[in-house]
C-alpha cells in the first residue's frame, strides 16, 4: 500500500448518475468507488475505458481518467493505452451486447493476449440502451421487441466463452452482492494479466427480475455454487461432484462432504475451470460465483516492453542517421 | 575482343515471367545496381493478387518495369525498349506494350507446344514471323543456366530456379552494369545456403559471360550518369520512405511511435519496416483486424504516444467509426491509407486515387480530418513528417494518401541530413487546478493533449457531444452547433505551404492541376509538351484538407485547367464546389499509372480548344 489516504468520495466525480432507478449499474458503481480507495493507486493512474450501452455510461461518474469510446471496441483502445502505457491501471466497462455481439472480436483478443486489461461485463442479458432486444445473453425464446415470436439464437455463456478463449483470469459476481463483487475485484486487479469479470447486474426496465434467482434472499444461498480456493464448492444446499470427466450438482445430503469438489482457480488445465462453467446456462438452477481461473501467464504489454528493451539492450538504440542512409548508398559530387 | 558501345540517353527495361519467376527481385536488383552507377530512375513493379496464380498462364505474369536515363526522369516510361520475356505467357501479355523496332529477349527454352497452347498462341510466335518487326534473342536460358549449374548437386528443377539470375546477368553485361552489388547482396541472402548461393552467382556469371561471348549480342550499352544535386543518395520505394519519414518524426517529437496494423495490400510493407526498427522504441501491434488496429492506435494517444495505423481502401471503410471518434476526442492520429483499386476488393495490387472523398466525406457527421498526399516514393518521407507535425501540433486525425504506384515504386532519394529535419515540439497539459479538457489554444484551436498520470487533471472524453470548453455531456443545441463549426475552423486554419505553379513563362493560359501521386507522369508530360513548343504550367497538390491559401487564386489564374486523376472525377467535383471553377477532368481507371501519351494527348485537347 502506499501512502495515499483517499476515500470513496475522491473517486466519485461531479457528474449527475442518469441511470434508470433500481438499475443494477448504481450498485456496481458504489461498489467500485468504496473499493478504489484500497487499491492504493492515484487517480491519475487509474483508466476507466467503455463502449456504448448503459453500462458504458460508468467513465462518467468516476473521477479518475476515463473515455465512453465506440460500440465494442473499448478492448482494442484500452489495449492500445495498457500496451503504451504500462504505467496505468486500466479498466474496461462492458456490456453483454458490446463485449459479446458487436465487440465480440476484440474481447477474445484482448483474453488471448493477455493485455494488462480488468474487464468488468455488466450482463443483463438484454439490450437496454436501445430500449428492449434480445442479446447474446438472452435465453433461447425469449420474447423482446424485436422477436415477439419469442429468440431463436443460441445464447452465450460468458465465462465458456472466455476460457475458450485462453483467459488467464475468469470470475464470476452480482451487482447487489457488495462484499463478493469487492473481493472478486481485489482478486481481479491482483492479477497480472487479463481479467474478466461477468457480473449479473439486474435491469428494472426491460429484464427485471432476470437474476432473483440468484438475488432473492430466500433463493441465492441455494442457488449460488460457492467457487472459494481450498473449499468444496457448494451452496447451501447443493455441492459439486467429480463424475467422469465433468461435474455434477448433487444435494448435500445425498453425499459425503469429502466428495465434494475442493475448489482450486489456480488448475493449469483449463477444462476445469470450463466444466464449472458449465454448471449453468440460462436457467440458473445451479450457479457457481466466485474465481473459476486465476492463472499466471506473462501480460501483453511487461512482453512487448521486454522484447523493445532487449533489442535497445542488446543492438543499442536506433541511430536515425543510420536509418535513413540505409545499406545501399552512393554519393554525387 | 571487346563489342561495341553504343551511348544511349534513356531505356526503358520491363522484366515478365510467371509470378514465380522471381522478376520483382530481378527488377529490385537491376535497379540497385542502375542507381549505383549514378542513373536517375523510376520504377514500376506490376504482379497478379494471387500469390502463385497457375503457373504459364496470362492470369500469373508478373512484371517489374524500370526507366533510368542520362537526365532527370519522373515516370517509368510508356513504352519498353526491351522485354525480358521468361515464358510464352508474358510475351502474350506485355508484346502489346512493345514499340516497333524494341528489343525482346525470351527463354526460347518455354517455348515448347504445351506452353503455347496455354496461352493461345496457335504457332510458335519465334518462328512464325509475327515478331519480325523486333530484334528478338531467343536465349535457351532454362537450358543453359542448367548447364551452367551441372557440377552442383542441385535437382533440374532447383537448377532452373536460378534462370533469373542468368537472365539478369545478360542485362548486366548489356548495360555496363556493375555486379558487385549482386553479388554481396546474394551472399548476404544465401548465407546459410550455399548451394543456392553458389547457383545463383554461377548463373549470375554466366549470363554475363554469355552476354560478353555470345554472337548473339552485338552491341552493348551505356547510359551516362545523370547530373544530379549533390549528395548521398539511395534508392527507395513509397513505402519504406514513408516509414522512414514516420520514424524521424518520432525521433524529431521524442513521441513513442505506436502502430496498430491489420495487413493489406499494399500497405502491409509500412508494417514489415516499422515491425524492423524496434530499437527505436517503436510499437507495432497487428491486431485482430483494421477497426482494432484503429482503436489501438486512438489508445496509445490518449496515452501521449504516436498513434498511427496503415492500411488499404477496404480498411479505411471499416476503421471511419473510430476515426470520428478521433476527431470527436480531438487526439493525434495518423491514418496512411494506401490506395488500391476498388470498390470492395477491386484490384488490391493495382493502383487508384479513387479514396479521395471517402477519406473526406466518409463518417457520420460533420467529421472533417485532414487529408495529405504522398506525389513521389520519395516524397513520402516528408508528408509522413508533415503529418506528424500537423497531427501532434493540431491534434486532429490525419489521413496520408499514397497509393500501389508510388509505394511500391521506386526512385533515387538524396538522403536527408537528420540535422536538419526540424524537431516538432509536443507540449503535454500539466497539473493545473480547474483543468477545462476543452479550452482552446487561441491560435491553433488545438485542445491541451491531457494524458493519463498527470495528477489534478482526471477528466472524462468520449464521443458524446462535448460542452465547450468543459468536454462534459452536453445535449445543448446551441453548443452542438458551436462545436461541429469549431472543430471545421480548426482544420480550416492549420498552416501548410503555398501551392506551388511550374510555370516558367509565367503566361501559360493552360494549368494541368494533379495530386498525390500522378506528379511523374504529369511532369514528364508536360516536359513533352514544352519541348513541343507548348506552355502549360503544372502545379501538384499534396495538402487537400485544408486547400493551400492560394489555390482558388491559382485556379482563377488560368483560363482553362486540366485535372488528371485515378478515379472519376472526386479532386474535380470539390475544386468545382469550393472556388465554383471548372475543371477539365482527365479520368482513368486502369488500375495503372497514367502514360505520357495520353497526358499529353489530352493535354493538347485542352491547349488547342
Amino acid at each position: 500500500m502506499s501512502d495515499l489516504t483517499l476515500t470513496k468520495k475522491d473517486f466519485t466525480s461531479d457528474q449527475e448518475v442518469r441511470w434508470c432507478p433500481g438499475c443494477g449499474d448504481y450498485s456496481i458503481l458504489s461498489t467500485m468507488q468504496a473499493y478504489l480507495p484500497e487499491l492504493g493507486i492515484a487517480r491519475e493512474n487509474i483508466v476507466f475505458i467503455s463502449g456504448i450501452g448503459c453500462s458504458s455510461r460508468f467513465p462518467y461518474y468516476l473521477n479518475t481518467f476515463g473515455m465512453h469510446s465506440v460500440h465494442g471496441r473499448a478492448p482494442a483502445i484500452a489495449s492500445g493505452l495498457a500496451i503504451a502505457r504500462p504505467d496505468l491501471t486500466v479498466f474496461v466497462i462492458t456490456g453483454d451486447g458490446d463485449a459479446l455481439s458487436i465487440g465480440g472480436n476484440h474481447l477474445i483478443h484482448a483474453l488471448r493476449r493477455n493485455v494488462e486489461l480488468k474487464i468488468l461485463l455488466f450482463n443483463n442479458r438484454i439490450y437496454g440502451l436501445t430500449k428492449g432486444q434480445y442479446s447474446p445473453t438472452s435465453e433461447a425464446g425469449k420474447i423482446t421487441k424485436s422477436t415477439p415470436l419469442g429468440s431463436l439464437d443460441t445464447p452465450f455463456n460468458p465465462i465458456s466463452l472466455a476460457l475458450g478463449a485462453e483467459a488467464s483470469f475468469v470470475a464470476r459476481t452480482v451487482d447487489s452482492d457488495r462484499k463478493h463483487l469487492t473481493e472478486t475485484l481485489r482478486a481481479a486487479t491482483a492479477h497480472k494479466g487479463s481479467a474478466l469479470i461477468e457480473i449479473y447486474q439486474n435491469c428494472p426496465i426491460f429484464n427485471d427480475g432476470a437474476f432473483d434467482a440468484v438475488k432473492d434472499s430466500d433463493t441465492k444461498e441455494a442457488t449460488l455454487l460457492q467457487m472459494i480456493d481450498g473449499q468444496p464448492i457448494k451452496s447451501s444446499k447443493f455441492g459439486v461432484i467429480q463424475k467422469g470427466a465433468t461435474f455434477e450438482v448433487v444435494e448435500l445430503s445425498s453425499v459425503d462432504e469429502s466428495q465434494l469438489v475442493i475448489h482450486d482457480s489456480h488448475n493449469p488445465d483449463p477444462s476445469y475451470a470450463f466444466a464449472l462453467s458449465r454448471l449453468s446456462g440460462s436457467e440458473l438452477t445451479h450457479v457457481p460465483v466466485g474465481v473459476f481461473r486465476d492463472v499466471a501467464r506473462p501480460g501483453y504489454s511487461s512482453l512487448v516492453h521486454g522484447q523493445l528493451d532487449e533489442i535497445i539492450k542488446s543492438q543499442g538504440k536506433g541511430d536515425l542517421s543510420k536509418l535513413l542512409s540505409g545499406n545501399d548508398t552512393w554519393v554525387v559530387a | 575482343m571487346s563489342k561495341p558501345v553504343v551511348t544511349l540517353n534513356s531505356v526503358v527495361i520491363r522484366f515478365a515471367g510467371d509470378s514465380g519467376d522471381g522478376m520483382q527481385l530481378t527488377g529490385d536488383r537491376f535497379t540497385m545496381d542502375t542507381a549505383s552507377l549514378g542513373n536517375d530512375l523510376i520504377t514500376l513493379p506490376n504482379y497478379p493478387a494471387e500469390i502463385r496464380a497457375p503457373q504459364g498462364t496470362l492470369l500469373g505474369v508478373s512484371s517489374f518495369q524500370l526507366h533510368f536515363a542520362d537526365h532527370h526522369v519522373r515516370s517509368p516510361g510508356d513504352a519498353p525498349d526491351v522485354l525480358v520475356a521468361m515464358n510464352p505467357a508474358a510475351l502474350k501479355a506485355n508484346i502489346k506494350d512493345m514499340p516497333r523496332g524494341a528489343t525482346i529477349i525470351v527463354d526460347k527454352d518455354e517455348f515448347i507446344p504445351r506452353n503455347l497452347t496455354k496461352v493461345g498462341y496457335e504457332t510458335n510466335p519465334l518462328e512464325d514471323g509475327s515478331l519480325d518487326s523486333f530484334h528478338v534473342h531467343a536465349v535457351p536460358l532454362t537450358s543453359m543456366t542448367v548447364g551452367a549449374l551441372s557440377e552442383l548437386s542441385l535437382t533440374r528443377k532447383e537448377a532452373e530456379r536460378s534462370k533469373n539470375m542468368f537472365a539478369l546477368g545478360i542485362l548486366t553485361w548489356m548495360y555496363h552494369r556493375p555486379t558487385e552489388a549482386t553479388e554481396k547482396f546474394l551472399t548476404a541472402k544465401f548465407a546459410n545456403k550455399p548451394e543456392i548461393l553458389q547457383a545463383n552467382l554461377l548463373a549470375y556469371r554466366t549470363g554475363w559471360n554469355y552476354g560478353e561471348t555470345t554472337e548473339d549480342f552485338a552491341n552493348s550499352f551505356e547510359v551516362a550518369p545523370t547530373k544530379m544535386p549533390a549528395g548521398k543518395y539511395r534508392n527507395i520505394s513509397g513505402n519504406a520512405a514513408l516509414a522512414l519519414g514516420l520514424i524521424a518524426a518520432g525521433e524529431k517529437s521524442g513521441l513513442q511511435i505506436f502502430l496498430g496494423s491489420y495487413p493489406i495490400t499494399p500497405a502491409s510493407d509500412i508494417l514489415h519496416e516499422l515491425s524492423k526498427q524496434k530499437k527505436f522504441n517503436i510499437i507495432t501491434f497487428q491486431a485482430e483486424d483494421e477497426i482494432a488496429a484503429v482503436g489501438a492506435a486512438l489508445g496509445a494517444s490518449y496515452g501521449g504516444a504516436l498513434g498511427i495505423t496503415s492500411t488499404s481502401g477496404p480498411g479505411v471503410a471499416l476503421k471511419s467509426e473510430m476515426i470520428g471518434l478521433g476527431v470527436m476526442l480531438e487526439l493525434p492520429l495518423i491514418i496512411i491509407d494506401v490506395q488500391r483499386g476498388g470498390p470492395s476488393t477491386g484490384l488490391p495490387t493495382k493502383t487508384e486515387q479513387a479514396d479521395l472523398l471517402q477519406v473526406m466525406y466518409g463518417r457520420n457527421g460533420e467529421s472533417p480530418a485532414v487529408v495529405l498526399a504522398c506525389s513521389t516514393p520519395s516524397d513520402s518521407f516528408e508528408m509522413a513528417f508533415e503529418a506528424v507535425r500537423i497531427a501532434t501540433t493540431y491534434r486532429v486525425p490525419v489521413f496520408l494518401l499514397s497509393d500501389g504506384y508510388i509505394a511500391n515504386g521506386s526512385e533515387p532519394w538524396r538522403i536527408p541530413d537528420e540535422a536538419s529535419l526540424p524537431k516538432i515540439n509536443v507540449e503535454f497539459a500539466k497539473t493545473q487546478e480547474d483543468f477545462l479538457p476543452y479550452l482552446r489554444d487561441p491560435k491553433t484551436l488545438a485542445r491541451p493533449w491531457a494524458i493519463p498520470g498527470t495528477p489534478g487533471i482526471e477528466h472524462r472524453i468520449g464521443g458524446i457531444e462535448k460542452a465547450d470548453k468543459t468536454g462534459a455531456i452536453s445535449y445543448d443545441p446551441a453548443n452542438h452547433d458551436f462545436m461541429v463549426r469549431t472543430r471545421q475552423a480548426k482544420i480550416d486554419g492549420i498552416e501548410i505551404p503555398d501551392l506551388i505553379v511550374d510555370d516558367p513563362t509565367g503566361d501559360a493560359e493552360v494549368l494541368i492541376l494533379g495530386w498525390g501521386s500522378s506528379y511523374g507522369p504529369i511532369a514528364t508530360a508536360v516536359e513533352v509538351l514544352r519541348a513541343n513548343g507548348e506552355n502549360i504550367a503544372h502545379a501538384q497538390l499534396r495538402y487537400i484538407n485544408p486547400f493551400p491559401k492560394n489555390l482558388g487564386e491559382i485556379l482563377n489564374k488560368y483560363q482553362r485547367v486540366l485535372l488528371p486523376e485515378m478515379n472519376l472525377g472526386q479532386l474535380g467535383m470539390m475544386l468545382r464546389a469550393k472556388y465554383l471553377k471548372d475543371i477539365v477532368g482527365f479520368n482513368v481507371v486502369r488500375g495503372l499509372p497514367f502514360s505520357t501519351n495520353e497526358l499529353v494527348e489530352a493535354a493538347m485537347g485542352v491547349l488547342h480548344v
